[in-house]
Parts: C-alpha cells; sequence; structure tokens
C-alpha cells in the first residue's frame, strides 16, 4: 500500500511541477475569460463602421428620406439614376453596397414579389446588414399596406401580441423560474467537459504507460513492486491531476469574473448603458441570474465529480492497456485506441440528442450504459431524472470500472514486458481472461 | 548456505519452451555467471528470480524461505539488459524513488545515495535528468540504483555493455567488493572472457535446458583435451608419434596433445632425454569460449519456434 502511495505522488508531482501544467492551468481561463469578455464588449459596441447604402428605389416605396433604426447603417437614395448606370459608380461615391428596388417581372398577387430587391456590394454583406435592411423594407411595406387598407398603424401595433411563457419549477424551496437557454448551456458544458477530460487525460495515462515501457523502466520498477499497482497508481495519480486542474479552474474562473469590472471597468458601464437603451437586455440579464439560481447546483456538481473520476477511471484502464501493448510507434497506438474512442463519441453523440429530450429511451439507455453514462447523464443532468436511473447508472458505471480494471491488469501484466510484435486482439483476449 | 535454489523450474510461451525444468543452486557471497546464447531463456530465468514472472511449475528457494516476490523485493537488485530509466526526471530524485519503492525509508536512502554518488563522483548529476547524461553515464547511474538498498541478491544482466574500459573496471571493483561484503551476485552475459575474470561458478543454459553447472576450474578440467604447450626450439626429425599428436608446430614452441594412456613426465622426460632445451612447458586448458562454443554449436544456436504441448 505504501508503494502503490509513492507512485501515485510521484506521477502527481512530476506532472503538476511541470511548466506545461501551470500553464495550460492558468491560460486556460484566462483564454475563456477573454474570450467571455472580448464578447461581450464586441456585442456592446455593435460595429463601429458607418455604412452608407445608395438605393435607386425604381418602385417608389420609399418617401424622400429612410430612416434607419440601425444607426450604423445610413441610407441615401440616390435620383436621376438607374441600377445599371449606377452599379459601376456607387464605390466611387462612397457607398458600401447598392440597393435596388424594381418592379417585379413576372405576374405575382402578393405585394413583395411586385418588385425585386437586390443588394449589390463588393464583398459578401453581414447578416446583421441584412437583416436590418429586410427589416426596413418589411416595415415600410407593411405601413403603406395598412394604410391602404385603412388601418392605423398605430392600433395595429396595438392589437399585435407578443406572448412571452414562463416555466416555474415548484421544489420543496420554494418556486424558481427556468430559463431554457441556461439548462442548455449548463448541460452541454457539463457533457463536453467531461468528454474533453476523459480523453485527455486518458491519452495521458497511454502515454505514460508506452513511455514507461519504451524507457524499459518498467522492468526496474516491476521488479519492485506489482505491476497493477504500477498502473492503478498511474491512473489515480494522473486523475488527481486532472482533479486538482478542474479545482484551480473552479477557483480562479471565480475569481475573474469578479476581477472583470476591475479589469474593464468601462463594460459595466457600457452594460448599463445598453440596458437603459434597450429594456429587453436587462430582462435577459435577470433571466439568466434566475435560471442560474434554479439549476440544482449542488446534485450538478456532484454528479460531475462522480461521471468525471467514475468515467476516467473506467476508460484509464483501457487506455493503459493499450499503451502497455503498443511500442515507439504512434501509428500502432492510434490503432488500437479508434476502438475506446468510438464509445466516447458515440456517447457525444447522445448527449447532444439527450439535452433536447431528456426523457427519451435513447437518452436514458445512454446514460445508464457505463461506457456513455458519463457524457449522456451530465447531458440530462439538469432535468428530473428518477432516483432509480441515477443509482443503476452509477452502480453499473463502478461495475465496470472493476471488470475493466481486473481484465486490462492482465493485459498490462503481459504488455508491458513484451518487446517487438504488437499483439493481435485475440492474443490480448486470450491474455485478459487467462487464469 | 545458499542464498538461491532452483527446482526444476519450468516456464513455457505459446511458441517457445522458454525455461525447460531448469535447477541449480547459489551459495551466498559468490559471484555466479548464468551463461548461454541469445534466446536461451536467460532473461525469462532471470524474471522468474526476479518475481516479475510466476513459473508454471517448479519451486524457487530465497534464503532459506520460499520466494516471496513482494516481500523479498528489498533483498533483491535488479539490473536489466535493456536499462531504463525516467529520461525527464531529476537524477537524485529519480534514485530516492527507485530506492522507496524497494522498501527503503527515506533517510537510509538518502544516506545511502550519498555514499554512492561520492563513491562514483555523481554529485554534480543530482539536479540533471537523465537524458543529459551519455550512455556510459547512465550506465553507472543503472549500476547505483540496483545496489542503492543493499540487497542480498544483485542480478546484472550484462552491466558492460556501453562502458569504457576505465568505467568498466570501476563497476568490476564494486562487483568485488559487493561479492566480499557478503552480497551474492548473479551476473549474465555471453562474454565468456569476463565470465573467466570475475565468476566463481557458472552455469549454461541453451534453449531453455541447463547444459553446463560447476565451477570454472572443474568445467575446464571436464573439457581439457590434454593439450600441452612446449616452449622450445624442436627439430621435426623429434616428433615422434608414439607420445603425442603435433597440434601445431612453430620454431619456438609444439603445442601437443597427449595420447590416451599418456602422461605429462614421459613426454618431458623424452624431450630432456633428445636434450631439448626447455623454456616453458604448461597444460592448454581451453577456454570458457570454446566450451561454451563446442557445446552450443553442437545443438544448433538458432532456436525453432516449436509447438508446446
Amino acid at each position: 500500500m505504501n508503494k502503490i502511495r509513492l507512485i501515485i505522488s510521484r506521477e502527481y508531482l512530476t506532472r503538476v511541477k511541470k511548466k506545461s501544467f501551470l500553464l495550460t492551468t492558468l491560460l486556460v481561463p484566462l483564454v475563456m475569460v477573454g474570450f467571455y469578455a472580448a464578447i461581450i464588449a464586441i456585442s456592446l459596441k455593435g460595429s463601429d463602421e458607418k455604412q452608407q447604402i445608395a438605393v435607386i428605389d425604381e418602385s417608389k416605396i420609399f418617401d424622400k428620406e429612410i430612416h434607419s433604426t440601425d444607426k450604423s447603417i445610413s441610407f441615401v437614395i440616390i435620383k436621376n439614376e438607374t441600377e445599371q448606370s449606377f452599379i459601376k459608380k456607387y464605390k466611387e461615391q462612397g457607398f458600401q453596397a447598392l440597393l435596388s428596388i424594381v418592379p417585379a417581372t413576372t405576374k405575382d398577387t402578393s405585394s413583395s414579389n411586385k418588385m425585386k430587391f437586390v443588394l449589390h456590394s463588393e464583398s459578401s454583406v453581414s447578416l446583421s446588414t441584412m437583416n436590418a435592411i429586410e427589416e426596413l423594407i418589411n416595415n415600410t411595406l407593411r405601413t403603406k399596406e395598412l394604410i391602404a387598407n385603412g388601418i392605423d398603424p398605430i392600433a395595429f401595433d396595438n392589437i399585435e401580441k407578443n406572448v412571452l411563457l414562463e416555466n416555474i419549477i415548484d421544489t420543496q424551496e420554494g418556486s424558481k423560474k427556468s430559463n431554457a437557454g441556461i439548462t442548455y448551456a449548463v448541460s452541454f458544458a457539463c457533457g463536453i467537459l467531461i468528454y474533453m477530460m476523459m480523453i485527455f487525460y486518458g491519452t495521458q495515462v497511454m502515454r505514460g504507460v508506452t513511455e514507461e515501457k519504451t524507457n524499459r523502466i518498467a522492468e526496474v520498477v516491476v521488479s519492485s513492486v506489482k505491476p497493477f499497482q504500477l498502473m492503478m497508481g498511474k491512473i489515480i495519480g494522473i486523475g488527481a491531476v486532472g482533479l486538482t486542474q478542474f479545482a484551480i479552474w473552479l477557483v480562479l474562473l471565480f475569481m475573474m469574473q469578479m476581477a472583470i469590472p476591475f479589469i474593464f471597468p468601462d463594460l459595466l458601464q457600457q452594460a448599463n448603458n445598453a440596458a437603459i437603451n434597450n429594456q429587453e437586455n436587462t430582462v435577459m440579464i435577470a433571466d439568466i441570474m434566475q435560471g442560474i439560481s434554479a439549476l440544482p447546483l449542488t446534485k450538478i456538481i456532484l454528479s460531475f465529480l462522480f461521471y468525471f473520476l467514475g468515467g476516467y477511471l473506467t476508460y484509464a484502464s483501457l487506455f493503459a492497456a493499450v499503451g502497455s501493448v503498443v511500442s515507439e510507434d504512434q501509428q500502432e497506438a492510434q490503432q488500437l485506441v479508434f476502438p475506446i474512442l468510438m464509445p466516447i463519441i458515440l456517447g457525444f453523440v447522445i448527449m447532444t440528442k439527450a439535452i433536447n429530450d431528456p426523457n427519451s429511451s435513447l437518452a436514458v439507455f445512454g446514460s445508464i450504459f457505463p461506457l456513455t453514462s458519463p457524457i449522456v447523464m451530465m447531458g440530462r443532468i439538469t432535468s428530473d431524472i428518477p432516483i432509480w436511473q441515477l443509482a443503476l447508472s452509477m452502480i453499473l458505471l463502478i461495475g465496470c470500472f472493476f471488470f475493466f480494471t481486473w481484465i486490462t491488469g492482465k493485459i498490462y501484466r503481459i504488455g508491458i514486458l513484451m518487446y517487438g510484435k504488437k499483439p493481435t486482439w485475440k492474443e490480448m483476449i486470450k491474455w485478459a481472461f487467462a487464469k | 548456505m545458499d542464498i538461491l535454489s532452483l527446482h526444476e523450474l519450468k516456464k513455457y510461451f505459446a511458441t517457445q519452451k522458454a525455461v525447460d525444468n531448469i535447477s541449480f543452486n547459489i551459495s551466498e557471497g559468490s559471484i555466479f555467471g548464468l551463461l548461454g546464447p541469445n534466446g536461451a531463456g536467460k532473461t525469462t530465468l532471470l524474471r522468474m528470480i526476479t518475481g516479475i514472472f510466476y513459473p508454471d511449475s517448479g519451486e524457487i528457494i530465497f534464503n532459506g524461505k520460499k520466494f516471496d516476490p513482494l516481500n523479498d523485493a528489498i533483498n533483491i537488485g535488479y539490473m536489466p539488459e535493456e536499462r531504463g530509466l525516467y529520461k525527464k526526471m531529476k537524477i537524485g530524485e529519480q534514485v530516492l524513488y527507485l530506492a522507496r519503492l524497494k522498501g527503503m525509508s527515506k533517510t537510509d536512502a538518502m544516506a545511502q545515495i550519498k555514499k554512492w554518488f561520492v563513491k562514483f563522483e555523481m554529485e554534480s548529476w543530482w539536479d540533471k535528468k537523465v537524458e543529459d547524461l551519455s550512455k556510459g553515464m547512465s550506465q553507472k547511474l543503472q549500476f547505483v540504483t540496483t545496489v542503492i538498498h543493499q540487497p542480498k541478491l544483485i542480478i546484472l544482466d550484462e552491466p558492460f555493455s556501453g562502458l569504457d574500459p576505465v568505467n568498466a573496471n570501476l563497476i568490476k571493483d564494486e562487483i568485488f567488493n559487493l561479492a566480499k561484503n557478503g552480497s551474492t551476485i548473479i551476473f549474465s552475459t555471453h562474454r565468456m572472457e569476463q565470465v573467466e575474470e570475475i565468476c566463481d561458478h557458472i552455469v549454461l543454459v541453451n534453449k531453455g535446458k541447463k547444459i553446463l553447472d560447476g565451477t570454472i576450474s572443474n568445467v575446464k578440467q571436464d573439457f581439457k583435451e590434454n593439450v600441452y604447450r612446449l616452449g622450445a626450439a624442436i627439430s621435426p626429425e623429434l616428433l615422434t608419434k608414439e607420445l603425442f599428436e603435433v597440434v601445431k608446430h612453430q620454431p619456438e614452441q609444439l603445442l601437443l596433445k597427449l595420447n590416451t594412456q599418456k602422461t605429462s613426465n614421459e613426454v618431458l622426460q623424452y624431450f630432456i632425454q633428445e636434450g631439448v632445451h626447455i623454456q616453458s612447458f604448461n597444460e592448454v586448458l581451453p577456454t570458457l569460449n570454446d566450451i561454451f562454443l563446442t557445446l552450443v554449436e553442437n545443438n544448433g544456436v538458432t532456436r525453432k519456434f516449436q509447438p508446446v504441448n
């Protein structure tokens, strides 16, 4: 027992002491927060560039001036020119694009199809600009039609309804407002994080084993300890590195979130301005806050820890077995790793489905089947999972871990001292079930 | 007293009888040579003695008791033929780690490491990594990691490969030293001149079977062919067929093989009577190399893959 602790601490310390560990551990949250801040900054600022769009309005749908709702886009109506004549000139005159509205040639009954709308530009126009122009035309045309039919446009706006449906979750602690977007995002983030960590740390185990084998240190070490102790020491040590990294990230992310207002003092200001200008934003922020508080956070964190450990341990032993049978040739390793990655990827695919429909039979199966359950269960975690499913899934995962460790331990024991030819699957299965 | 006894050890792999019914004893404090051509089963045998492999059948008695790989690890030091160390780990930490894996306490291990690092002038290596060392240097380091926990039984598989003569002598002296202080050394090699120089007792294995077992002088006596070297200038007419056959005749010496029933004294008497001026006369014993080649070549050196029943 003492020896396995020595192995664990070596595996752990050599990795944690490395500069690259420190670098990735610190850089990842920095990059994430930076990314997050950049998105906020960009979305608040909008595009700096003013766009001027020339309009040739042969159908005469606009009056003398066009009032744009988007401040960054302005429209100028060009007179005494045709689409064909102006198309060569709009760029020289400082316009980014040319909108031409001409009567449609084909006979059609609906009003918008009586005209043809074309936007000429030198490079493709951004989606938001397209949307702004479409909205402008739609509104103008609608107002015209309403007036033509004798309806007051202001009265019409008042009649139009925009219903918002609220989902309230009733628990013993009281009612909470749910937010489907937040639920989706948290489920997806948990699933993808487990998926990435399982592959990342699993590969680390595999590389570590192959390194020991090709360096021939394995032979020295297994003359002091059992091969199984060496394998488990490595798996547990690397798992502890994963947990450490995860814990540091949580702390750092929390700290960075607190620090954002100090780093970008004007960001909050801008957010406030935006909120004043547009009420929807404040509503959205409040919704997000309520959505997060409505989530069963303790359950999510505990399940995340369990499924990360369970999934990692189950797959790590498989990765260790693969690492023990290959030699320096990385291509061999890739061939053997593929069948291990398959269920992980399958789990990922089921997870994306399970988020949308957490109680479908595929999602339930995927979250109980131990090879996919760590990822799929995280995709369902924000929904209400029956206790029996959670319990069955956990028991099966633990059982699967013991079974895999038992058989891969045997493959590892033989593989680590075998050099030369890569064993076939048949041989490996024979080792696994040999006495 | 025997520190290690092997009784009818067997280990069969799918296509080979790697070790087939081998028994021998090694007495405490001796330097024991385990010889054999490539693929004879030496490494498999050593792996069973170090507890890495379990024998299919047979028994290993270590230090008077049945061999228990887990608890006897502290008493065994094993240096495999293919050297292995963590390339990226600092040398000091690495030796400490390997010593503690054997079961040493941290303080004991540090004291021993200091002693050996001073002895081999390796003090400046502590914070270096193995990848910074030359082949010879890492060989020395590997030797230190093998003996650091003062094992009763030290198993060295080709310890001199890659060492220059200076460092080879350094290691050789240490091997003698360790044996003098009571450690038993199993020395596995196919370099016969080193065996003749170092070992007391040898066992030769080939194709998984033991084909020779004895002390070096006994083995040589068993395989001698009654060949003598006579240092003298002898004219051809003196060569008689009655006493001996000429193996080689050179201006200053004669190699002769005694005929059966004849003794060396009779030969000497004959040449003295003939008035030959004799400068030297001695028996030529076969070298281990010769014995090795005779034994192994008769059996066919290359192992064939054969199915095991």
